[in-house]
């Protein structure tokens, strides 16, 4: 049980630290490299409790899909340099606000869980579904997700595909000008589409139009 | 006491198993060196050794001895971190990887997916690399390998739902155990194709060397490296080469089972197998770099997207709709 409990605390520290210093380093690739830190550090924890099934997942999506697309966006777009002018910046004030009463939300919603955690011990176990023990994960998971679920689980994949198709219709533009390459076109030329046989009459030559 | 002992045992499993897989990285290198020579009718490295068989071990002697250069505007931190993070990726995923029925590192539940996620997670190398070198070639290189490896992942996860489907477990050596009586590779013969060339996309392997294609990009994000972190990547590169291999034989060419049961087959170890079936698939994947030419870039989104993506997903509905109709679904 120690080696569990020295693991534990490795990984809860290391996410803690990581979780931390997503928000106050000055470089936001720096910052998406905690991030990843943090996810990584999180699936460890999944993995630790038992839902191994999750913390690969985790590892497959957040980290391996999901990250490298904010990794993408902000190398591309030089964030780092923005960042800096948008501190000194008066303007920056004017997100305070909004910031705040975010936080402040975040922060009552954590104080209620863990409120009633502590003073309703049982909370967990009245509201978890009884899941047969003998069975990985993976098949629990897919016991309830396809079963009792499958209405919410299907509703969630379509409010990912609205927000796709909507991030789709926000950037697509249709640009003019561009050459586009039609294989069934190239595939599909003839012989007789590309070459003609004329007859030149002499002393008077060919007048080529095309 | 009882931790220590663990721990040294434990070392000595990882160690028996590592030092096997770098030293068959560094012939391998050789290989597909000899391949791609014997294709072009070149000799290739003959000299060091018989055969040339320690030509790699030479390479490795002279990166060793080269002056590790960093450049002064990159981002150093992030910059030696690449090369660790490739190379300990590459290695990280062998636990998984069953050589028999007993011989394996860790035989956990969900032995496929932990391949999944540790070679999605090969990217970061070359992201870091690119990045952290400040410098233009790096960077395209590593953006276009991020791309193309986030591109060609969705087609490899579905081509592994398709066998997932057949076995109904995540762990390797039931993969492995289901192909008792036919191997994968037939009823899933074009996921096997699509894999194959998936696992070249996903390795940066020739025909869709994009990252590091010399005539456009010097060398992609390894540009700014040199000594013995630019043979770091190239060790794990091919590292990860050899895994997918491992991969692709444990989902499709039936792992360490021999391909007779019958006697004098049976009882050759089946790490003997395994090592075959990974070295047959190199050697198609050596083949393929000296004879196809190399893709251009929005060939190879293309055909991830719009046609390999499509054809595995229907072949996914394919698969499920002929078990379940057949009431073959494997239930455990």
């Amino acid at each position: 049980m120690l080696a569990h409990a020295i693991f534990f605390y490795i990984f809860s520290l290391i996410a803690i630290v990581s979780a931390i210093m997503v928000t106050v380093s000055k470089n936001t690739v720096h910052s998406v490299f905690f991030l990843i830190l943090d996810f990584i550090s999180i699936s460890c924890l999944f993995i630790m409790i038992g839902a191994e099934f999750l913390g690969m997942i985790m590892l497959i999506i957040y980290v391996g899909a999901v990250a490298v697309l904010f990794l993408f966006v902000v190398m591309m777009l030089n964030v780092a340099q923005q960042k800096n002018q948008w501190f000194s910046a008066r303007e920056s004030s004017k997100h305070i606000p909004v910031g705040l009463i975010i936080s402040t939300i975040i922060f009552f919603e954590l104080i209620i869980v863990i409120g009633g955690w502590k003073y309703k011990p049982d909370l967990v176990s009245s509201m978890s579904l009884n899941i047969d023990s003998g069975i990985s994960n993976t098949h629990a998971i897919g016991y309830v997700v396809y079963t009792d679920y499958i209405h919410i689980f299907q509703l969630s994949g379509m409010i990912l595909l609205v927000a796709m198709i909507g991030a789709i219709v926000l950037t697509f533009r249709k640009r003019s000008g561009v050459k586009r390459q039609s294989y069934f076109s190239q595939i599909s030329r003839e012989r007789t589409d590309g070459v003609e046989l004329i007859d030149v009459p002499s002393n008077q030559g060919v007048k080529s139009d095309d | 006491m009882e931790y220590l002992t663990i721990i040294f045992s434990e070392t000595y499993k990882i160690l028996f198993l590592l030092v096997p897989v770098l030293v068959s990285v560094a012939m391998i290198v050789w290989l597909d060196r000899r391949i791609w020579a014997f294709v072009q009718k070149r000799q290739g490295p003959n000299v060091v050794g018989p055969f040339g068989l320690l030509q790699s071990l030479a390479d490795a002697l002279k990166y060793m001895f080269k002056e590790v250069i960093i450049p002064s505007s990159s981002n150093k931190v992030i910059f030696i971190l690449a090369p660790i993070v490739t190379m300990t990726l590459a290695l990280i995923s062998w636990a998984v990887i069953p050589f028999s029925a007993t011989h394996v590192l860790a035989d956990i539940n969900v032995g496929i997916l932990y391949l999944f996620a540790v070679s999605s997670l090969g990217v970061y190398g070359i992201i870091m690399g690119g990045w952290a070198s400040n410098s233009k070639y790096p960077f395209l290189g590593a953006i276009r390998s991020a791309a193309q490896m986030v591109s060609y992942e969705v087609s490899i996860g579905v081509i592994i739902i398709n066998v997932l489907l057949c076995v109904g477990s995540l762990n390797l050596n039931d993969i492995v155990m289901a192909q008792e009586n036919l191997w994968f590779v037939i009823p899933l013969f074009p996921m096997f194709i699509i894999f194959f060339i998936s696992a070249l996309a996903e390795t940066n392997r020739p025909p869709f060397d994009l990252p590091e294609a010399e005539a456009e990009l010097v060398a992609g994000y390894q540009t700014e490296y040199s000594g013995m972190m630019y043979a770091m990547f190239w060790l794990g590169e091919y590292a990860n080469i050899l895994l997918m291999c491992a991969m692709g034989s444990v989902l499709f060419l039936g792992g360490w089972l021999s391909p007779i049961d019958l006697f004098p087959f049976n009882v050759i170890p089946g790490a003997v197998w395994l090592i075959l079936k990974i070295l047959l698939l190199f050697i198609l994947f050596a083949l393929v770099k000296a004879i196809v030419p190399r893709y251009r870039y929005d060939q190879l989104m293309r055909l991830g997207w719009k046609i390999f993506l499509p054809l595995s997903l229907s072949w996914v509905v394919l698969t499920a709709s002929y078990l379940f109709y057949f009431n073959l679904l494997p239930t455990n």
